[in-house]
């Protein structure tokens, strides 16, 4: 059965993990043809309403929602008058009376999609809230491994960076959990949450996290807006200690692992340029898979009917 | 009183389909596109019967759930399979296949979907069983057998591949 809103993936069941990642090829292969829209959302509206910063994940649930030819409105969030302190519900029963079916949030507290998702009929998908959650980074992420290892039960997959305010590492180490994959961190110490899952491998040395063997490195951004600068000396230092190098590539290239990232790139600081040209990075799968798996989650969910209960 | 058909009848019914169309078809190019589900399975079944042919055969399949008209009414939107069309549809000569024509709602998206693929040059439709009552103005090229139906009876298709057994069973519903 569809759900309303997509708000983590901790609250899945796996069965539903499955489908939507089923679900993503056959739009995927849509992106072959020469039109690459299809009606299933005709005459619906998609509302964005972003109160942080996002350019990428963003622009990928427009280009999803218009290829299932929905109406996609932005709701501006530095010219609307949340700057102007309205409320939350305030803003919430402006878009009911807008008659919008679907709701993409992405807000620097934790929850707050939760909250929105209690006072509307439409769907809510969480684009990101706080620390909390990304789901559909994860599913998209996860997409982008099965795509490589159809069965990915037992692969390993070693996520680096800043692990205590990334919501991305919180969203996709579960899905990867959920699949059966192994993960394991590796960070400064001071990024590395000491409570948290249990059979998660923390590293804080690079030589003794490649030592483990995984099959997938996937890289962080260092959030230079945020204040994680604090965390570690200097950018040059965090790419000495944690970064792809030119060297550290050249053996994940001999061994043939896997690069993911989930955008957009500090050069010089996760990785060298070199990166992106090595033939086992994924940075740009996972563009094109977080379209699909966006798709496929918007034609799953399903808002209450118009005149429902609320 | 239910009706079944059998794996025989079911077995004529793609013959004949197959006959009429190399009969009108002889000697030039054509696509077959299959819709899902079983439609699919009827497409490829006309294809080994027509695979001597002397002329250029394809075999495509196409899935229209994403162009169906009825998202509204459903609690769950049908899940998706991948379409497969490997040939330029631009020009080509294309007979959709289908199990059942009913109200020819199927078909119409079929049309839409096929329509985002290209152009083709001419599209037929063909069909294993016609049961009548349609609700929008689609009539078969190609029909493989006619069932005599009321509006409210359930026409089931099994095959093979898809369900194991090649069988039709009519069940027969009226007014409540």
């Amino acid at each position: 059965m569809p759900r309303k809103d997509l708000l983590d993936i901790a609250g899945l069941e796996r069965e539903e993990v499955d489908h939507l990642l089923d679900q993503a090829v056959p739009f995927k292969e849509l992106f072959t043809r020469s039109v690459k829209k299809v009606p299933a959302l005709k005459g619906k509206s998609v509302l964005m309403l972003f109160y942080e910063p996002s350019t990428r994940t963003h622009s990928s649930f427009e280009v999803a929602a218009k290829r299932l030819s929905a109406d996609v409105t932005n709701f501006d969030v530095p010219h609307s008058s949340i700057v102007k302190g309205e409320s939350v519900r305030e803003t919430v029963e402006t878009l009911q009376a807008m008659r919008t079916d679907y709701i993409i949030v992405r807000h620097g507290r934790s929850g707050l999609p939760g909250t929105i998702a209690k006072m509307t009929r439409a769907s809510v998908v969480n684009a990101g809230d706080g620390a909390h959650a990304h789901p559909t980074q994860a599913l998209l992420d996860a997409f982008t491994i099965k795509e490589k290892f159809p069965d990915p039960t037992g692969k390993r997959v070693l996520i680096v960076g800043d692990i205590l305010h990334s919501r991305v590492a919180r969203s996709t180490s579960t899905i990867l959990k959920k699949l059966g994959l192994e993960v394991a961190y590796l960070g400064p110490g001071s990024l590395v949450p000491k409570n948290g899952p249990e059979n998660i491998r923390r590293f804080t040395n690079y030589d003794e996290a490649m030592a483990w063997s995984p099959d997938i490195v996937y890289l962080l951004r260092v959030q230079m807006e945020r204040q994680e600068v604090q965390y570690f000396p200097s950018l040059r230092e965090y790419h000495k200690l944690y970064g792809v190098t030119d060297e550290r590539l050249k053996a994940i290239s001999d061994k043939g692992l896997y690069l993911m990232h989930p955008g957009p790139v500090n050069r010089g600081v996760e990785l060298c340029d070199a990166v992106m040209d090595y033939e086992r990075t994924l940075i740009n799968d996972q563009v094109e898979n977080g379209i699909a798996v966006r798709m496929a989650v918007l034609y799953w969910l399903k808002p209450r009917a118009l005149g429902g209960e609320s | 009183m239910n009706r079944t058909l059998d794996a025989d009848a079911i077995a004529l019914a793609v013959e004949t389909l197959a006959a009429a169309i190399r009969e009108r078809t002889k000697g030039q190019p054509i696509a077959l596109v299959g819709i899902r589900s079983r439609g699919d399975e009827v497409a490829e079944r006309l294809c080994n019967l027509l695979a001597d042919d002397d002329r250029e055969l394809e075999l495509g399949i196409l899935d229209i759930s994403l162009y169906r008209d009825d998202f509204e009414h459903l609690h769950e939107n049908p899940k998706l399979q991948e379409s497969d069309i490997p040939f330029p549809v631009d020009g080509a000569h294309i007979i959709l296949v289908d199990d059942v024509l009913f109200t020819g709602r199927t078909i119409r998206a079929a049309l839409d979907a096929l329509s985002d693929y290209g152009r083709p040059g001419k599209v037929e439709l063909a069909v294993l069983i016609d049961r009548g009552h349609r609700e929008m103005p689609i009539q078969p090229d190609y029909v493989g057998l006619k069932l005599e139906t009321n509006r409210l009876d359930q026409v089931h298709v099994s095959l093979e591949t898809t369900d194991g057994q090649d069988r039709v069973e009519i069940v027969e519903r009226t007014m409540p």
